[in-house]
């Protein structure tokens, strides 16, 4: 349940924004309150989920605090969001996690990399483990390939299945029906607005972040973040083509499709992540959520420690290090993988939902005015 | 008192746009400046703070403007609602130089968005600021900053010494102590005073107290009274003000925009002797919105209410106070505070006159009363449909016409008509010249940015010469 309270103030806030309207040009969001009269917490979870934090109107804002209307919508968005994506994860119990993510991210990696370092340990021992291996199979001589990719492919199953189920659950709260006829081009018009970070633009100022002034900063840093995760997603995928199709078993050769894709990904990764966690910490504290600020720098060190690890231990896999750092690098990506759906992760869905919405929405709106 | 030993070139007087265009201009021109703003850096900006958007000519579309406006429909415009109490040579001078504002703004950091498709219909002749009056004025606050120019907030100038029609120093308290600050040149920009209400109470009484004022609590009016008071000649009209209805729980300063009211056409208007008191279908709202200000001020107590019923509540964008609600118009009234039979006897009374019509919130429509006094001219519909809504209104007081006269490189006229050498004025404390009267939507905001920049470039040409 969203605290009725914040529901009570989200409306009152909305219901200012949607009597001055001086906003409408920096994001989606302005737009579609402009479309409503009331704003029930259906409304409010989408609208929050349609805001990009770009933190414009913030300081744009006439009855920004300390006005007695203290508008303050970067805020509240955030703090709707948390609770959004809370509500639509799934079980309740796991959902818990969202409510001190910081430190259940921490506790989940490094728990992951206690229990594989004592497996291996345990089942191998300090021989394999500190060994010098090389050629065809060596990652898989210190972890088995079966140990590595079927753990692996169950959590990440599982973690897509409770995003699924959020994202379902998010458009039915949203009042949209499961039935309702998506046209490609609704599709087409989210993607290339979640795809070119259209919202971060601030109709061509640019985000007020970290401050006050406008920058394009947090938009390229996101670019790279989001893109090298794809490429590294890539990496993996080409790797599992290799391996399951092609019979070529991991490491490949540096110049090898799966060892540039990653590389390059990891590389964007490391920079994308640093800038922004760099950005968060300049951040102005006045127009943001403490819940988010945590649930942000969670998601961003685990993204940041999986492509590091990843790249050092490519760099330093035929030494004797290759054991642990393979260990670190794996534990790293089942702590990523795990908190996935009750981490910042999920805004990926409820994002992309919520731009498929505006996308409809609009379309009908001009559709009638027309 | 602390004295600055080091005098300014130019010292600017408040830092709203007007200020704030004198200010970059001046320094610009290679005059060291100060600018002294009153207000805390959070309220920063005056009424500038929440403007929308600018009026300005051009001769062509563009991305941002639908069609193209010139100098002849503007003065047009300009002399219907001013009904001619304008400067016609100091008009057409700030008409013609609006046209470089579309550039100069931008290069000083202000951006533009496309056109409103909101309820105002002013995309072709007004430009309209990307995230409104607050974001030009930080926009400008930083190009000032960047260029050199020495902002001092919660500084507060109290006096102007001034001998023989020559500035000499300006007094400022800043943190409760006094300063008195030297300058070849001075532009002052500080405003009307519309937040004064002692004054207002001057030309209106006891009814000022109940008047609610749109913009900044910091327009006081002292800059101009010592302008006044050193010989400065008076333009506009002293009891004139803009004034509309507004809704009548807003705050007291700074409820901007959002406390506007635009139901009044769309059902009855009454005052608190449950009387109807003017045509409310008169003409389209934003035509007539800015007489009911002063029609409200002339009620008893200064406040009005406005009743519609569920049809109407679609037609009239969404205000900030949500209207007061009731199943029937006994059960409004006494939610209102006003006497349920006497409503209820006003309603059955309009609702007898309306006579049938093709109802048309778009046009002038005719649907009207018949036999009714004061009629109803246009949108008279029956409230008949339940639930019945009613807001409270007061007169809300956007700005002041009275102001200093000024020649047309800004300076401003001192007895025997001669221009005071290096006193420049600007903004809404000399708008009166070319606005004596009435509103133009975006016009202060062309007034305060040609102003600003002449008088910035004036002073700056001054004091260093």
């Amino acid at each position: 349940m969203l605290p009725p309270e914040l529901l009570k103030e989200g409306e009152r806030q909305m219901t200012i924004c949607n009597a001055c309207r001086y906003c409408e040009g920096y994001c989606a969001v302005f737009p579609a309150i402009e479309l409503r009269r009331n704003f029930t917490k259906a409304d409010l979870t989408y609208l929050a989920n349609l805001c990009f934090d770009c933190r414009d109107c913030y300081y744009a804002c006439q009855y920004a605090p300390p006005h007695e209307f203290g508008v303050n919508l970067p805020k509240l968005m955030s703090q709707l969001r948390v609770e959004t994506y809370r509500e639509f994860s799934s079980p309740a119990i796991f959902s818990a996690l969202f409510k001190k993510n910081g430190l259940a991210v921490s506790l989940i990696t490094f728990a992951a990399l206690a229990i594989i370092m004592l497996l291996v340990l345990g089942l191998k021992g300090p021989g394999i483990l500190f060994g010098i291996h090389l050629g065809d199979g060596a990652f898989y001589r210190v972890v088995p390939f079966l140990a590595m990719t079927i753990p692996a492919l169950i959590i990440a199953l599982y973690g897509f299945t409770v995003l699924l189920m959020g994202a379902v659950h998010f458009w039915r709260e949203t009042q949209g029906h499961l039935s309702e006829m998506i046209s490609l081009s609704d599709l087409w018009r989210a993607t290339k607005d979640a795809f070119g970070l259209t919202y971060m633009k601030g109709g061509g100022a640019g985000c007020s972040y970290p401050d006050a002034s406008f920058t394009y900063s947090r938009r390229w840093f996101h670019h790279l973040v989001f893109y090298g995760f794809l490429l590294d997603f890539a990496s993996t995928s080409v790797a599992a083509f290799y391996d399951h199709f092609l019979g070529w078993q991991a490491p490949y050769p540096f110049f090898s499709v799966p060892v540039v894709l990653g590389t390059v990904g990891g590389i964007g990764l490391v920079i994308g992540t640093s800038g922004l966690m760099v950005l968060k910490y300049q951040s102005d504290r006045d127009p943001a959520e403490a819940k988010m600020l945590t649930m942000d720098v969670a998601f961003l060190a685990l993204l940041f420690f999986t492509s590091l690890t990843g790249l050092v231990l490519l760099a330093l896999r035929d030494t004797a290090a290759m054991g642990t750092l393979l260990v670190i690098h794996l534990s790293v990506v089942v702590g990523l993988f795990i908190t996935m759906p009750y981490g910042k992760f999920a805004h990926v869905v409820y994002r992309y939902a919520a731009l498929v919405r505006y996308a409809i929405e609009q379309r009908r709106n001009h559709s009638v005015n027309q | 008192m602390q004295a600055s030993n080091d005098p300014y070139d130019v010292i600017v007087i408040g830092g709203g746009n007007a200020g704030l265009c004198a200010a970059i201009t001046a320094r610009r021109a290679g005059a060291r400046v100060l600018l002294l703003e009153s207000a805390t850096k959070d309220f920063r900006g005056g009424n500038s703070r929440h403007t929308r958007n600018i009026r300005a000519m051009h001769q062509t579309a563009t991305a941002y403007l639908t069609g193209p406006y010139g100098e002849e429909e503007f003065w047009d415009d300009l002399l219907q609602v001013t009904g001619g109490e304008t400067n016609e040579h100091l008009a057409r001078m700030t008409i013609r130089a609006s046209e470089e504002l579309g550039e100069w703004m931008p290069a000083n950091g202000v951006r533009w968005q496309g056109s409103l498709r909101g309820t105002l219909h002013l995309g072709r002749t007004n430009l309209f600021m990307l995230g409104g009056g607050k974001a030009m004025v930080n926009a400008y606050y930083n190009a000032a900053s960047r260029l050199g120019v020495e902002l001092a907030y919660e500084s507060e100038v109290r006096e102007l010494k001034i001998g023989d029609g020559e500035f000499l120093s300006a007094v400022a308290i800043r943190n409760e102590v006094a300063h008195e600050f030297n300058a070849r040149a001075i532009v002052v920009a500080s405003g009307g005073f519309e937040a004064n209400i002692p004054w207002l109470k001057e030309y209106w009484g006891e009814a000022a107290d109940n008047f609610i004022i749109r913009g900044t609590k910091h327009n006081q009016g002292q800059m101009l009274k010592e302008l006044l008071k050193h010989g400065a000649k008076p333009v506009g009209n002293p009891r004139g003000c803009h004034a509309v209805a507004l809704d009548a729980r807003a705050p007291k300063f700074d409820g901007g925009i959002v406390t506007r009211l635009d139901s009044v056409p769309f059902g009855i208007v009454v005052n608190k002797e449950i009387k109807r008191f003017y045509d409310e279908g008169e003409d389209f709202w934003p035509k007539r919105y800015a007489i009911w200000g002063k029609l409200i001020a002339e009620q008893p107590d200064q406040i009005a209410y406005s009743i519609v019923d569920a049809k109407a509540l679609p037609l009239f964008m969404p205000s900030v106070f949500p209207p007061v609600k009731a199943g029937s118009i006994p059960e409004l009234a006494a939610a209102l505070g006003l006497d349920p039979p006497a409503l209820v006897t006003v309603v059955d009374k309009f609702n007898r006159a309306v006579r049938p019509g093709a109802f048309d919130p778009a046009s002038l429509d005719f649907c009207r009363t018949e036999g009714l006094q004061p009629p109803k001219s246009h949108w008279a519909k029956a409230i008949d449909t339940p639930p019945y809504y009613g807001y409270p209104l007061r007169p809300g007081i956007t700005f002041t016409y009275l102001g200093v006269t000024v020649d047309e490189q800004a300076r401003v006229i001192m007895q025997g008509d001669r221009p005071a050498k290096n006193i420049f004025a600007a903004g809404e404390v000399m708008a009166g010249n070319i606005l004596g009267k009435g509103y133009l939507g975006g016009f202060g905001l062309t007034i305060g940015s040609v102003f600003g920049r002449i008088a910035g470039r004036e002073a700056a040409r001054y004091a260093t010469s």
